[in-house]
């Protein structure tokens, strides 16, 4: 009994560490791949936590373990108790003032990752981002460029030579939800009536995923965020195709035409914005670029004409308690309003 | 095995008890003021609570076990987190730490009850309808298979969520309504054992001869008034938010979602240290008994714990690190946490002291306070990485923290209270608990423990939030996750195990005699079950453990005081 006792104590932090060591490699959302500099400071910070604790556990498990097979109670034995010991001032001294020390050394390490990252000063070369959160999605705005956009946020590579770091000026229009994309930086909440800031600075273009962090409601779970770091020409060639107005002249398209008229009368307009359009609804994501998104309902269903005709028939099915309501539109309306909408590039 | 000295058989001058006809055996317990018998009211009653909040999360761990599972609907995954944490935390962890209390505490300071008998029994019922009421809500709307109208606003009901423009119907008001009442209850209960402790002790039972256990209740209580008026103002607010149009979390109206995190993590924060302290007091009897040694360090062991219970009521902010308090607020709340871990340190170490040239007796209650110390030392290492602010604006509700708080919850308070399910058994029927049985429920347990709560640390790690129903394939969660849900499934097999033996030992346990532990308190001096009255004469202590001077008059312990 005694053997397998410490053989748990000894294997499972072993396997466990094994496991994560293979797991941490892969993921695309690890916290130990970061690839910006907040990121990269509480990667820093975790690394001298994780060795500081792991010294502890090695240093105290290995005490408590010791103790526990060195003094157990051995048939031999005779006197029944041992001597008995009531305290010592210097032993309880020591281990009062070595942990105060290693805190003391901890927290000045914390406070100035803190610091770094809370109370960086803004470049001006900085870009601005207006986050606000939904139930279930995400909403950004350029508001220098004019440019509006769901959940697929586009920002520009950083690198030191010309530092151009993302300012998130985040809020919520309903409940509190978290942006948390772990390979770029920690999470910051996003609240209603309260703004929040943070930023971002990628280093090297690429998508990065995450997703909401705060319980928002029933499709909490499917509230996923996908960062697009771009080389700045990219990035400004996105920025001028965005501000470009997407609904075109439909009259060789006969199909999207038509789609495009059932949509005007429909009220899909009440909640949803397409530039240039009688729609300007804002409860809902902005539609103007939708056929420019990769995926839709906020990350879990790509961006495919049967995926968005499923979507728009009945979205429950795709993202159960989603606050879009079906329209019971009929077959030949579903497939014109698809066709309308896989124009808007 | 019964190892009684003339002195404690004086102390017990018993007249059996009347037996009464079987109709009579309901009213009796209903009407009863007996802090044994409502002890162990509130012990059943969580055990129960224990066994539903369990199978919540074996739901939630089976739909989380692989990617893209449909096992549960989103609305009744979210439910089960919030019932499941609802109810472990206010009736579970609560009224079982109580239970103990009520049923031991007496008995520890040589009292014939406590203080405020029909208080007591008051405390107990109120708590006890709260949790009806909330379980209740299982039977409203959809019915039992979509959970009827179980609130789904997690444990923490953060506002605005349950604002009735995002939480129509009553779901959030039973959370709001049974939650109060066990307030209610816990702050009666609180009172009662204050008063008990500072006022009803035995000739000679100074302060600073207070069994550690009595010590760890007077603290928990006393904290208890603190904390709970913040949550039941708190949800008073959120009534009249949701009835009488007041707009206090209502941000529609220009209401503050932060002015609720405020309120409930003052609350919510130094419960966790409620419930751990108690289960800190249970390892505190026991490690002495099982190493033959007086407990290391007493004094020390009465200041860390007041400290802990004192600081504790500063750090409720590290709740909050991501709602943007800034960089000043940020780093009180990182010191403030980050000092809880030195009175917390000397407690361990006290342990380790008391293990320390001790003659370990690896009984079953002995083996989960071992298995106690382990994990709480590891959990309290993974709190300090959470202190540190920044790593935890990337482990913050990640699945990182479910795996720290559960080793909190799971590796330190439910291990303690298993071991005093198998300390105190004897005491409270008069019968042992198999220790067979007692080791499959120990091993199966901590393995699947082990199983659980150490893999989920990594989820979190690697980008996964909590309280989702589900998740994709692709992100190197889902073997994890497997693993995880195993582990769960263990430990509920191992409670199973348990509960068997609790009940089996109640007719078939081998008899127990009034100290079969060889133990030193004063509830050992009584016969088991003790008699409604506890003492027949008022005893007189001359230390902190009377009944070692008892059988070893040639040492007494007083010499050491
Ligand atoms: C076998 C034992 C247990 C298992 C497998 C288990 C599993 C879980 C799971 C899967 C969650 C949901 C995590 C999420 O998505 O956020 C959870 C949440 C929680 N658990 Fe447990 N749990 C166990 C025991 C306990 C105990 C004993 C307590 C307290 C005494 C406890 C308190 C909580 C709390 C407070 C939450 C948070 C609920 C919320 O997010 O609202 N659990 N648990
Ligand atoms: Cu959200």
């Amino acid at each position: 009994m005694l053997s397998s006792l410490h053989l748990r104590s000894i294997l499972l932090p072993c396997i466990l560490s094994l496991t994560a060591g293979a797991a941490l490699g892969q993921s695309a959302t690890s916290i130990f791949s970061p690839a910006a500099s907040p990121a990269q400071w509480e990667y820093g910070l975790s690394m001298l936590v994780l060795s500081v604790t792991l010294v502890i556990f090695l240093v105290v498990g290995g005490l408590l373990l010791y103790a526990v097979i060195r003094f157990r109670q051995r048939p031999e034995d005779s006197e029944r108790e041992p001597p008995q010991i009531y305290g010592s001032e210097q032993i309880e001294l020591s281990w009062t003032v070595i942990p105060i020390l290693i805190v003391v050394m901890l927290f000045l390490s914390t406070t100035r990752v803190i610091l770094e990252t809370e109370a960086a000063a803004k470049p001006a070369s900085a870009l601005d981002v207006t986050v606000i959160g939904h139930q279930f999605w995400w909403e950004f705005r350029y508001p220098k460029y004019g440019v509006v956009t769901a959940n697929e946020l586009h920002v520009p590579m950083s690198d030191p030579a010309r530092p151009t770091p993302t300012y998130l000026a985040m809020s919520s229009a309903d409940v509190s939800h978290s942006f948390w994309v772990p390979r770029l930086a920690g999470k910051m909440d996003v609240i209603p009536n309260r703004l929040n800031t943070m930023w971002i600075d990628p280093w090297a273009p690429g998508l990065y995923l995450g997703q909401c962090a705060q319980y928002c409601g029933t499709q909490h779970a499917k509230m996923l965020l996908r960062v697009y770091a771009q080389s700045p020409a990219d990035f400004a060639a996105w920025i001028k195709q965005q501000q470009q107005p997407a609904d075109q002249d439909l009259s060789n398209n006969s199909a999207a035409a038509e789609g495009r008229t059932v949509f005007m009368h429909s009220a899909c307009i009440n909640c949803h914005t397409i530039t240039g359009t009688p729609a300007t609804g804002r409860f809902g994501p902005d539609l103007t670029h939708l056929a420019s998104r990769d995926t839709i309902a906020s990350g879990p269903v790509q961006n495919t004409a049967e995926n968005l005709r499923k979507w728009i028939d009945n979205p429950d099915s795709m993202k159960p308690g989603v606050l879009m309501p079906s329209m019971h539109l009929n077959d030949h309306d579903l497939d014109v309003i698809t066709a309308y909408l896989t124009t808007l590039h | 095995m019964a190892n009684s000295t003339p002195v404690m058989e004086a102390i017990d001058q018993t007249i059996e008890s009347k037996r009464r006809p079987p109709s009579d055996v309901i009213t009796e317990w209903v009407s009863t003021v007996d802090h044994k018998k409502i002890g162990i009211m509130y012990i059943v009653y969580a055990l129960i609570f224990l066994l539903i909040a369990g199978v919540e999360a074996i739901i939630m761990r089976i739909q989380l076990a692989v990617p893209n599972n449909d096992f549960v609907s989103p609305q009744v995954f979210n439910r089960m987190f919030t019932m499941h944490g609802t109810t472990m935390v206010f009736f579970v962890g609560i009224p079982v730490l109580f239970g103990y209390g009520n049923y031991l505490v007496p008995l520890m300071i040589g009292a014939r009850d406590m203080a405020f008998p029909r208080l007591n029994a008051f405390g107990f019922w109120i708590s006890a309808f709260g949790g009806l009421l909330l379980y209740f809500s299982f039977f409203g709307g959809d019915g039992l298979y979509g959970a009827g109208s179980a609130p789904d606003v997690g444990w923490f009901a953060y506002a605005p969520l349950t604002a009735k423009v995002f939480s129509p119907g009553n779901n959030t008001d039973y959370w709001t309504l049974g939650v109060l009442l066990s307030g209610i209850g816990t702050t009666a209960t609180a009172l009662n054992t204050v008063t008990t402790v500072i006022s009803m002790r035995c000739r000679g039972m100074t302060m600073g001869r207070l069994p550690l256990f009595t010590w760890l209740m007077l603290i928990t209580s006393s904290m208890i008034f603190v904390v709970v008026s913040p949550l039941t103002a708190a949800q008073i607010m959120l009534i009249l938010d949701r009835y009488l149009g007041s707009h206090f979390f209502d941000t529609q109206a220009g209401g503050s979602a932060v002015l609720w995190m405020h309120f409930f993590w003052i609350f919510g924060h130094p419960e966790v240290y409620v419930l751990v302290l108690p289960a800190f007091g249970f390892v505190n009897e026991i490690i002495p008994v099982f190493s033959r040694k007086a407990a290391f360090g007493y004094p020390a062991m009465v200041a860390a714990s007041a400290g802990i219970g004192f600081v504790s009521l500063s750090v409720w902010a590290h709740h909050m690190f991501t709602v943007g308090l800034g960089p000043a607020g940020n780093t009180f709340f990182v010191f403030s946490t980050m000092v809880i871990s030195v009175p917390t340190g000397i407690k361990i170490f006290n342990w380790l002291g008391t293990l320390w040239g001790g003659k370990i007796i690896f009984t079953v209650p002995m083996l989960f306070c071992i298995a106690f110390l382990f994990q709480f030392l590891v959990a309290g290492l993974t709190g300090i990485m959470l202190a540190a602010a920044p790593f935890d604006w990337q482990l913050g509700n990640s699945y990182f923290v479910v795996a720290h708080f559960h080793y909190v919850l799971v590796g330190a308070i439910v291990f303690g209270l298993f071991a005093a399910f198998y300390y105190w058994y004897p005491k409270i029927t008069g019968r042992m608990m198999s220790e067979t049985l007692g080791k499959w429920h120990f091993w199966l347990f901590v393995i699947g423990f082990h199983l659980c709560f150490d893999f989920m640390h990594i989820p979190g790690l690697l980008g996964m939030p909590r309280r989702i129903y589900t998740y994709e394939a692709s992100r190197g969660w889902e073997t994890l996750n497997l693993i995880v849900s195993v582990g769960a499934i263990f430990q509920g097999v191992a409670v199973l195990i348990l509960v068997y033996n609790l009940v089996r030992s109640y007719y078939r346990g081998e008899k127990a005699g009034r100290d079969p532990w060889d133990a030193w308190t004063l509830e050992w001096a009584v016969p088991s079950p003790p008699p409604v009255y506890n003492f027949a004469i008022d005893p007189s202590v001359n230390s902190r453990r009377p009944l070692w001077d008892l059988k070893h008059p040639e040492e007494p312990d007083s010499d050491y005081e």
